[in-house]
């Protein structure tokens, strides 16, 4: 069975076209780059295969289902994490507001689910985390904190929406290298979405490349190529590779790392929902 | 002193409203809410004059508008926080609404310094009856909300993902906060609700970080702050509500300088 299988499906924002017919299979397993420009739809992406935006037309299939909200073999870590600056919450609560976050009542946490949250803190090497105040973490340490809270409930699935941003390049390899490990021990498929794509070649089992309301999935050799991604930016783009580096370029410049192309394609993009 | 009625009876609605004010605003310290509380009591004073008017005893005046304007704020919109110049221009109308009650119902002026400053000496047997209703209507309503409530102000995004209905929790949110600041504003008045709404919650916020402990420790403050005030004001004469406030910001300023624990984690 695929674990995310989309048949020529039309995602919309409001009256936005985000994608349009657009068809691939995600195999169970899987370790998946989601890629584009800013955007592309990558969030759009995941909201849809969690059931909060509906399919305009085609088909979305998770895991054999219908997408639907609350699907409890998802791990989702959102990219809009709104955290208060001033919140003195213990990363311990904080991951414990979510568990059966959605049932009426008091709050609490069973003995089952305190081992779970320490299962799921032990798995990423962050214990000690539990105990700390959300205010006095670092970017990296929330991270991580998202990332077990997401691991929590024994997920199929995990959208994990540019855990990446915001981290330098130390924790960024850490997160990579987390997310790798505990997902190939479980089976777990990952729709992992970024910037970039060199952190993640070492990783990824194929890549999804989105852009111009189009989506390619296939191999780093099929897809990072400059006629398909000369369709998808909707520009002339040169792929340069060297020392193991893919560098996407247009006009001589890095787009992957200024992002600027965006701007020249505004047309093409949703400034509503930053991606 | 417990041989005045009139102060046996501030004590008890006092504690009622402290205790209460204390569990609810620690929630709006938390959701990043507290300009919204404070506005809400704003309105409740052009509600509380406008009853005046037609005859009504304030209180429900208060609570009506309270109420609506809890409801309409949080079905327009799930962050309300970042709202501020909406929300002032709103409290500053309702202010206004509040002055030109009051101007067309003259013979009511007298009682417009206790709806802005409260008037907790003149509570009486059924106001306790009714604020401890109120009170307890607001704890009631809050428990059942309070887990998807928590999980939706940390985590909205998530939280949507979950499955919870975020639009209806941040409204029976501001519902009940509409009941604490009608209840609170007996005690201090609709000007200072937030020494008994923020700075009991955002101190102890300060102290502890558990959410029980943070809960309880935000109630003890709340009713320490009321009961302290009113025999501070027994002794010296002062209003009542400037004892309170005036406990509240000391206990706000103390908590802020309690030193953190040294960061152990620099990176």
């Amino acid at each position: 069975m695929n674990a995310v299988e989309l048949d020529r499906a039309t995602l919309k924002l409001g009256d936005h076209l985000v994608l349009v017919d657009a068809s691939f299979a995600v195999r169970g397993g899987e370790f998946i780059g989601v890629l584009g420009p800013n955007g592309a739809g990558k969030t759009t992406l995941m909201r849809a295969l969690l059931g909060l935006i509906p399919v305009s037309s085609g088909s979305v299939r998770v895991l054999g289902r219908q997408p639907h909200c609350g699907d409890r073999v998802i791990g989702y870590l959102p990219q809009v994490r709104t955290v208060l600056p001033d919140l003195r919450v213990r990363g311990l609560d904080f991951i414990a507001s979510s568990l059966d976050g959605e049932r009426w009542g008091l709050p609490g946490i069973s003995r089952a689910g305190r081992a779970e949250i320490d299962a799921a803190l032990g798995a990423i090497g962050a214990h000690e985390l539990a105990r700390r105040p959300l205010s006095e973490m670092s970017g990296g340490e929330r991270q991580r904190l998202l990332l077990a809270q997401a691991l929590i409930g024994s997920p199929k699935l995990l959208l994990l929406d540019e855990p990446l941003i915001s981290l330098d390049q130390r924790h960024q390899e850490v997160v990579i290298d987390v997310v790798k490990k505990v997902c190939r021990e479980r089976g777990i498929t990952v729709l992992f979405s970024a910037h970039e794509l060199n952190q993640l070649l070492g990783t990824l089992d194929r890549v999804l490349y989105l852009g111009n309301k189009k989506a390619v999935l296939g191999t780093v050799e099929e897809v990072v190529t400059a006629p398909v991604l000369s369709k998808l930016y909707g520009t002339d783009i040169d792929v340069v590779r060297a020392n193991g580096h893919i560098f996407v370029m247009s006009r001589g410049r890095d787009v992957e790392r200024t992002d600027h192309l965006h701007d020249h394609h505004a047309h093409n993009h949703d400034h509503r929902h930053h991606n | 002193m417990f041989a005045y009625e009139f102060m046996n009876n501030a004590l008890v609605a006092a504690a009622i409203v402290a205790v209460v004010s204390g569990i609810v605003g620690y929630f709006l310290v938390m959701r990043g809410q507290t300009f919204a509380g404070h506005a809400l009591s704003h309105i409740g004073f052009a509600g509380a004059t406008g009853a005046g008017l037609i005859g009504l005893a304030p209180i429900w005046g208060l609570l009506g508008f309270t109420l609506v304007a809890g409801i309409v704020m949080g079905a327009l919109s799930e962050r309300i926080s970042n709202r501020d110049v909406a929300i002032g221009i709103v409290l500053a109308l309702a202010l206004g609404f509040g002055l030109l009650f009051l101007h067309y119902y003259t013979s009511f002026a007298t009682q417009a310094t206790a709806l802005l400053f409260g008037n907790v000496l003149a509570v009486d047997r059924p106001t306790i009856a009714l604020l401890a209703v109120l009170g307890a209507i607001t704890l009631v309503a809050l428990g059942i909300i309070m887990r998807p409530l928590i999980f939706a102000s940390l985590q909205p995004e998530l939280a949507a993902a979950k499955g919870v209905p975020l639009r209806f929790v941040s409204t029976a949110f501001l519902a009940i906060v509409a009941l604490a600041v009608s209840a609170c504003a007996q005690i201090v008045g609709v000007l200072l609700v937030f020494t008994l709404m923020v700075g009991p919650p955002a101190a102890a916020q300060r102290l502890v970080t558990g959410l029980w402990g943070g809960l309880g420790l935000s109630a003890l403050f709340a009713l320490i702050e009321a009961v302290l005030g009113l025999l501070l004001a027994y002794r010296t004469d002062w209003p009542v509500s400037f004892c309170i406030a005036l406990l509240s910001a000391l206990v706000y300023f103390v908590c802020l300088a309690v030193p953190r624990r040294a960061r152990r984690h620099a990176h």
